[in-house]
C-alpha cells in the first residue's frame, strides 16, 4: 500500500494538473470570445459573395469561355485535400474528427483508383496523416506565427491553390475544417472549392433587373471567382478557429472536472489510511500497556 | 433627400451600414456616384477613395483596396478585399502598402501583370496625395 508521503505527493501533481486545465479553460473561453467574433463579422461578406456569385452564374449561359474554376477541368482523376486543422493539441476529438473526415474521403477516392494529394493547414492534421499518407502529402502550411487569423493567410493559401491548378496538377478541391455550430458542437466539414459550388440563385430576391456589367461579365466573374476561393478558405479558418477554442474549452472543463473528481477520491484514501495508522499506534500503546 | 440603404462589407468586418445620400465610387471604368435610384449595375473596383454622403456636411471617406460593388434598386453593396476609414489611415499604411506593391512589380516578369500593379501603385499615390498626407 501507498506510503501517506506518496498519497500527498499524488494529490498535489493532481491538483497542480487541475489548475492548469483550468487557466487553459478560462484562456481557450477568453480566445472563444473572439474567434467566434472574428467568424461571425466574417460572414456577411462571405455570403454577400455567394450571393453575387449565384447572381452571376445564374445569367451565364455555359459555354466553352466559362472559367474552368466554374466549370471544372472536365475531368475528376486528380483530388487535392485541403485539410485545416490546429496548431495546437488538447482540444478534444477537434484534430482527430476533421483528419477522420479527410482520410476516409481519400481512402475512398483512392478505392476508386483516383490520385489523392493533400495539403495540410496547421500541424495536427500533417502528425495524424503523415502515418497513412506520407506520399500524398504535398505540402504542409503553418500557421502558428500568426497571432490574428486575416485575409492575407487566407490569400496566400489561395494563389497557391490556384497556382495549382492552372498547372494542371489537380482537378477538383475540397476543403476539409470544422464548422462551429456552438459552443459544444462543432461539426466536421467537407465543401468542395474547385470547382465552385455556386448555390442556385438563393431565394430570388427582388434583384431580378437585368444588370449592367461593367466591365463585362466574363471578366467580372473571372476577378470574383478567385475572391470567393480567398473567402471561402478564410471562412474555413476562421470558423476552425472558433472551433478550436470551443473544442479546447470544453475538453479542459472535463479534464478539470476529472481531476475534481480524482482528488476527492485520493483524498479519502489518504484520509483512511491515516486514521488506520492512528488506530494501529494506539493499538499497540494499549496492548503494550495492558501487559504491563 | 431621398436615401438608399448602404452596406459597406470587409472580409473581417461590417465596415458600414445605414441609409445615405450618395455614394462615390472608384469604379474600375472610372469613378461613378450612385444616388437613389441607380440602374442595377455590377462593377468591379479599383483602389480609390469612396467618399460616403450621409447628408449635407455629413460624410465618410473610406480607402478601399479592390472588390466589386453591387447596385440594385433598392440598395448598394460593396465588397472590398480591404478596406479602410480614413480615420484609421496614417501614411506610413499607405507606404508600406506600395512598398509591397512595388516588391511585388519586381518580382514578375509578366507584362500584363506589370501593368496592373503599376496602376495600383498609382492609385496609392493619387490617394496619398488626396489625403494630404
Amino acid at each position: 500500500m501507498a506510503s501517506l508521503k506518496d498519497l500527498r505527493n499524488r494529490i498535489a501533481s493532481v491538483k497542480a494538473t487541475q489548475k492548469i486545465t483550468k487557466a487553459m479553460q478560462m484562456v481557450a473561453a477568453a480566445k472563444l470570445r473572439r474567434a467566434q467574433s472574428a467568424a461571425e463579422n466574417a460572414r456577411p461578406y462571405a455570403e454577400r459573395m455567394a450571393q453575387v456569385l449565384g447572381n452571376l452564374a445564374a445569367n451565364l449561359t455555359p459555354g466553352a469561355d466559362t472559367p474552368r474554376l466554374l466549370s471544372g477541368t472536365g475531368q475528376d482523376r486528380t483530388h487535392l485535400l485541403l485539410v485545416c486543422t490546429a496548431e495546437r493539441g488538447l482540444c478534444g476529438a477537434f484534430n482527430s474528427s476533421i483528419a477522420r473526415l479527410a482520410r476516409d474521403h481519400a481512402r475512398r477516392l483512392m478505392a476508386e483508383g483516383k490520385t489523392v494529394k493533400i495539403i495540410c493547414v496547421g500541424k495536427k492534421g500533417n502528425d495524424i496523416l503523415r502515418r497513412q499518407f506520407r506520399d500524398q502529402i504535398i505540402e504542409v502550411v503553418d500557421l502558428r506565427g500568426a497571432r490574428q487569423l486575416g485575409f492575407e493567410h487566407a490569400e496566400a493559401i489561395a494563389q497557391n491553390l490556384l497556382k495549382r491548378f492552372e498547372s494542371g496538377e489537380f482537378d477538383i478541391a475540397t476543403l476539409f475544417y470544422s464548422r462551429f455550430r456552438s459552443v459544444i458542437l462543432q461539426i466536421p466539414t467537407a465543401q468542395q472549392i474547385i470547382p465552385a459550388e455556386i448555390a442556385p440563385a438563393a431565394e430570388q430576391t427582388a434583384t431580378d433587373a437585368i444588370y449592367d456589367y461593367e466591365p463585362g461579365e466574363a471578366e467580372i466573374l473571372a476577378s470574383l471567382l478567385p475572391k470567393n476561393l480567398t473567402v471561402q478558405i478564410l471562412r474555413a479558418l476562421l470558423e476552425n478557429a472558433a472551433s478550436e477554442q470551443g473544442a479546447r474549452m470544453g475538453a479542459m472543463d472535463s479534464a478539470t472536472r476529472n481531476a475534481g473528481e480524482m482528488i476527492k477520491k485520493q483524498t479519502q484514501i489518504y484520509n483512511r489510511t491515516r486514521q488506520a495508522m492512528i488506530t494501529k499506534e494506539l493499538i499497540e500503546i494499549i496492548s503494550g500497556a495492558e501487559a504491563l | 433627400m431621398a436615401t438608399f440603404q448602404f452596406d459597406l462589407v470587409g472580409p473581417e468586418r461590417v465596415l458600414y451600414s445605414g441609409q445615405v445620400d450618395a455614394v462615390q465610387l472608384p469604379g474600375s471604368e472610372g469613378e461613378m456616384t450612385v444616388l437613389p435610384g441607380h440602374a442595377p449595375v455590377l462593377t468591379t473596383l479599383k483602389t480609390g477613395i469612396l467618399v460616403i454622403t450621409e447628408g449635407p456636411q455629413h460624410g465618410k471617406r473610406v480607402l478601399v483596396r479592390g472588390g466589386f460593388a453591387e447596385i440594385n434598386a433598392t440598395a448598394l453593396t460593396v465588397i472590398a478585399e480591404r478596406a479602410t476609414p480614413i480615420e484609421e489611415l496614417t501614411p506610413e499604411i499607405i507606404d508600406r502598402d506600395i512598398e509591397a506593391a512595388e516588391l511585388q512589380y519586381d518580382a514578375t516578369e509578366d507584362y500584363d501583370k506589370r501593368r496592373e500593379i503599376e496602376g495600383h501603385i498609382a492609385q496609392l499615390r493619387e490617394s496619398k496625395v488626396t489625403l494630404s498626407f
